[in-house]
């Protein structure tokens, strides 16, 4: 069982407490109907599906409710930080720096 | 697969050497959101609303758990819920916030005993332990979500949704014999 640091909580919990909700930092489109049907599915469904270092987001369902923001390794499923939602998105310089 | 318990209403559902687990008389319950500067919905509702996520405080007959980052759940007497919301509405045009009356949605199981915490270990994902005397949690429990209040050591109380409480009953209700037939 993974165990993932919930930002908001400030403590470090079992997986089963959260629920995983994809990739992070997609941005909306502010005009939905200015944008083209293309660029409509790629907000909709198209997902980059990295091996490595994934940006993605989490829900501590089962906690404070809060969903919040993650970098994952998805080769070695390891956490490298997890922030809260709406923070900017952490280089990986940044993380792998501290990592070591 | 656990046996469902029947007794969903107060009384005592096991009592062992082990722990004794009792569904309570249903408290009143409140769920409150809020965000910004809380002072003016804390001078209505008469209780300083803990900041940190597991903090309790309890006020003028009023008990908070912070739960999330703008949320608390109050438990009151079931008559004082009507006094509790109308202080919160008061405020309300001043301090837009969300106070709903949640009375009828779970059950509430006190549980003590010398072997307390080891029962709590049965559903529980996270360590007790990390849990403090005095705090309380939104947190897993065998597949369902409960709020749980440490009151002592060997105290608990955990609330649960009224659909998911036969469920959670009868696995205290085993956990209890078993512990009570170890020999440690
Ligand atoms: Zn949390």
């Amino acid at each position: 069982m993974l165990l993932i640091h919930c930002p908001y909580c400030d403590e470090t919990l079992p997986e089963v407490e959260f629920t995983y909700a994809g990739e992070a930092h997609i941005v909306r489109p502010e005009n939905p109907s200015a944008v083209t049907d293309e660029e409509w599915e790629s907000f909709l469904f198209l997902r980059d599906n990295v091996k490595g270092n994934h940006y993605e987001r989490w829900r501590h369902f089962h906690g404070c409710g809060r969903y919040f923001n993650a970098v994952r390794n998805t080769i070695t499923d390891k956490f490298l930080t997890t922030y809260e939602a709406g923070a900017p998105r952490p280089s990986i310089e940044s993380l792998t720096e501290k990592g070591k | 697969m656990t046996q469902h318990a029947t007794l969903l209403t107060p009384g005592t559902l096991a009592d062992t050497a082990a722990a004794r687990v009792t569904v309570t008389a249903a408290p009143g319950r409140l769920s409150l959101r809020a965000r910004g500067d809380l002072s003016a919905l804390e001078t209505a509702l008469g209780i300083a609303l803990p900041g940190k996520i597991g903090g309790r405080t309890q006020e003028n007959g009023i008990e908070a758990l912070c739960l999330g980052p703008d949320e608390w759940v109050l438990l009151t007497a079931p008559e004082n819920v009507a006094a509790v919301a109308a202080a919160g509405a008061s405020v309300y045009d001043a301090h837009p916030h969300s106070l709903v009356d949640i009375s009828g949605r779970e059950t509430t199981v006190a549980i003590d005993g010398p072997r307390a915490v080891d029962l709590m270990t049965l559903g529980l994902a996270r360590d007790p332990a990390t849990i403090a005397v005095g705090a309380g949690r939104r947190t897993f429990f065998d597949g369902q979500t409960v709020v749980l209040w440490r009151d002592a050591e060997t105290k608990f109380r955990l609330d649960v949704w009224h659909s998911f409480a036969p469920h959670m009953l009868g696995l205290l209700q085993t956990g209890c014999r078993e512990l009570a037939a170890e020999t440690l």
